[in-house]
């Protein structure tokens, strides 16, 4: 299986009475909380981080797209994405993603992503979210009820642009262009390989499956969570007679490793709580612009209140809602198994029923999470990749990964500059 | 007075919901903010005097999903335009609250003949920076009821499932009137709208519900200003945003007043 190496940057010195003094992490929070002298050291902690764990041999350095929000300082991922291809060799890239009904044109995002691909020797996995309810419709302005719509027209523009040999004409609903012709063009052909972060709507399952796309759930609230919506993907998939490849999907996990359980619960303690305290307080008038939430998905939502299932607090709610009910305290954080804590044995042992529960190929593993200390991320990281990593690598060996990027033969590569690891804000 | 009647029109392919109530000359009503999902009693104050006409608005209770065709403003407007037609109000004195009192001045403003008198309760369509509506899209739910009404009881009672209705599609659809709403106004409820105020020829009645939540009172002068015929500014007393909610009696005996 895949193990992948994600950072969301959460701005890391959010005050100790956040959640008393602000209304919300995302959208309106305060400028005065941000200071870019201290931003300064942040990224350059974040991005050493992901150059370490490439360094560390994971699979993957994956990175995601978020405006106005305090957990996650990536309004461009494709910015630290084209560092990264410079600073790293044969790690794939993973931008997870381009929100495409952000981008005016939405060729940009095939632009972009092309010029990524190429710098990177084809290492580029491209995800296409439709993003939250508080980057697209309040962050952005964008309309909630014509978000899909326009994500999926522009999903088709970006795509084309990709495949198209001339230049053509493209008569949209939403997007007319006269003359598409995008440089550069990507390495990977037809195209990069793309993934798809959803939030558990039929229809999203529906389309990944007849599309071929990875269905990736990026969960905060860990496996037992997720559970049901990765059943639903599966479900969807046996319906539509495609097969179970694992590597058809992704999810995302927190995972804190340690010498013991006690230990790793004592040294990743104050940033989880950090991250599910501070960092997952959203204001609700951020939670449910109406029609962000297809009707179908509303319906599933109504229907497992209902039937009082166990994931009615994620079906059919956006991210925002999903925000409220979440567990804040270390315990609950760990009984609940949003952060899988425990020794290298225990961490295996979790993360490989993990994956063989959901079914999943691509583990997404938060290993740098709420304010936790470049020194802290690094150890887990190592530890994690000298003695988790080996004893998971095997999983799912009779599959083939389609999904995964063709970069260039190493040989033909240019030669990027050595690594050096700088000590930023330690 | 005569039994509502319930009629339906198709409106792009979709059926939609057309109430008719009362006799004597023709008065058109276009709901605001979250639409009607059951019928209300201002309705009913009109009807006394008039033949009340209230056509539903695309996305909104008894409009069926027929937001989801029109991506443009001038969608919306033409479509607003046949549903009149087909409701027999051209030509006739037209209301419109809220969103639906946008959608009216409109109207008035592009065919001037389609409209005799014109009454607006707390339109939507202009945003001044320095004094802006409440996002009505960003808000928890306990507090939609207070910014809806003055008595936020009279909108919970309106959105609150009868008994027997399918408890499921209920919200749904309730979503759906704000989601219709959103379509047309999102984000800021600004769509020009001020260009075309001086296009208004009929005499235009500005309803104000003197404890609207969402609409600032000084909006009332903005259009009054801008408007070409004739206007009057009324001011109702406990009343909210949607006022016809509020005080059903009071704003009708104004529209009846200022239609006669």
């Amino acid at each position: 299986m895949k193990l992948m190496w994600f950072h969301l940057m959460p701005y890391t010195e959010l005050p100790d009475d956040f959640r008393d003094t602000n209304p919300s992490v995302w959208v309106d929070i305060h400028s005065s909380l941000f200071d870019p002298k201290r931003a300064h050291l942040m990224y350059n902690d974040f991005m050493d981080e992901l150059e370490y764990a490439a360094q560390c041999g994971f699979d993957a350095i994956c990175v995601n797209e978020h405006h106005s929000n305090g957990y996650g300082l990536m309004p461009s991922p494709n910015l630290i994405a084209a560092s990264l291809a410079r600073r790293t060799t044969d790690t794939a890239i993973c931008v997870m993603g381009n929100s495409l009904a952000l981008y005016n044109p939405p060729t940009r995002v095939a632009e972009e992503f092309a010029m990524i691909d190429c710098i990177s020797g084809g290492r580029l996995i491209a995800g296409f979210p439709v993003g939250t309810p508080m980057d697209t419709c309040y962050a952005y302005g964008q309309n909630p009820s014509q978000l899909r719509q326009r994500y999926l027209e522009a999903h088709d523009l970006v795509v084309r642009a990709w495949k198209e040999q001339d230049t053509f004409a493209f008569n949209g609903r939403f997007n007319q262009q006269r003359y598409v012709n995008i440089w550069p063009r990507p390495i990977q052909r037809p195209h990069p390989p793309i993934w798809v972060p959803g939030g558990g709507s039929v229809e999203t399952w529906r389309w990944c499956a007849e599309m071929d796309y990875v269905y990736c759930y990026l969960s905060y609230y860990g496996y037992k969570a997720g559970r049901a919506t990765m059943d639903g993907f599966w479900n969807e998939m046996s319906r539509l007679g495609k097969e179970r490849n694992p590597y058809q999907a992704g999810f995302l996990q927190f995972v804190g490793v340690g010498e013991s359980r006690q230990h790793a619960f004592n040294l990743y303690a104050e940033a989880a709580e950090y991250f599910y305290g501070r960092c997952l307080h959203v204001d609700a008038r951020w939670a449910t612009p109406p029609g962000y939430t297809s009707e179908g998905s509303q319906r599933a939502g109504i229907e497992s209140q209902i039937k009082q299932a166990v994931d009615a607090d994620v079906r059919g709610k956006s991210t925002g809602e999903r925000f409220a009910s979440v567990a804040r305290e270390m315990d609950a954080i760990v009984d609940k198994g949003y952060v899988i804590v425990g020794s290298p044995d225990e961490v295996i042992e979790q993360l490989r029923e993990v994956a063989e529960t959901l079914n999943v190929g691509h583990l997404m593993l938060l290993l740098q999470f709420g304010n936790m200390s470049k020194q802290l991320a690094k150890y887990n990281t190592k530890l994690f990749a000298e003695q988790v990593m080996p004893k998971m690598q095997d999983l799912f060996s009779e599959w083939n990964d389609r999904w995964w990027p063709q970069p260039m033969a190493t040989a033909q590569r240019a030669a990027v500059p050595a690594f050096m690891p700088s000590l930023a804000a330690e | 007075m005569s039994d509502l009647e319930t009629l339906s029109i198709d409106i792009n392919g979709f059926a939609t919901r057309v109430w008719r109530k009362g006799s004597g000359p023709r008065l058109g009503f276009l709901a605001g903010f979250g639409g009607l999902p059951r019928c209300v009693p201002f309705v009913d104050e009109l009807a006394k005097s008039r033949t009340v006409i209230v056509p539903s608005l695309p996305g909104f209770p008894g409009g069926d999903r027929g937001h989801t065709v029109l991506d443009t403003h001038l969608d919306w407007i033409l479509t607003v335009r046949e549903i009149l037609a087909k409701s027999e109000l051209i030509g006739a004195d037209l209301v419109g609250s809220s969103v639906g009192g946008s959608l009216a001045a409109e109207i008035a403003a592009i065919w001037p003949d389609a409209v005799r008198r014109l009454a607006l309760i707390a339109p939507f369509g202009l945003f001044e920076e320095s004094d802006p509506p409440t996002d009505p899209w960003a808000q928890r739910a306990d507090a939609v009821p207070g910014l809806m009404c003055a008595d936020p009881a009279i909108w919970t009672a309106l959105k609150t499932a009868p008994d027997g209705a399918n408890s499921i599609e209920w919200p749904i659809e309730q979503t759906r009137a704000s989601e219709a709403a959103a379509r047309i106004f999102w984000p800021l409820g600004n769509t020009k709208l001020e260009k075309r105020l001086p296009l208004i020829t009929a005499p235009t009645l500005l309803i104000w519900g003197e404890q609207d939540r969402i609409m600032p009172r000084s909006y009332a002068d903005r259009f009054a200003k801008a408007i070409k015929g004739r206007t009057e500014i009324k001011a109702i007393a406990d009343a909210g945003h949607l006022a016809e909610l509020d005080q059903p009696q009071a704003v009708a005996d104004a529209i009846l007043g200022w239609t006669a």
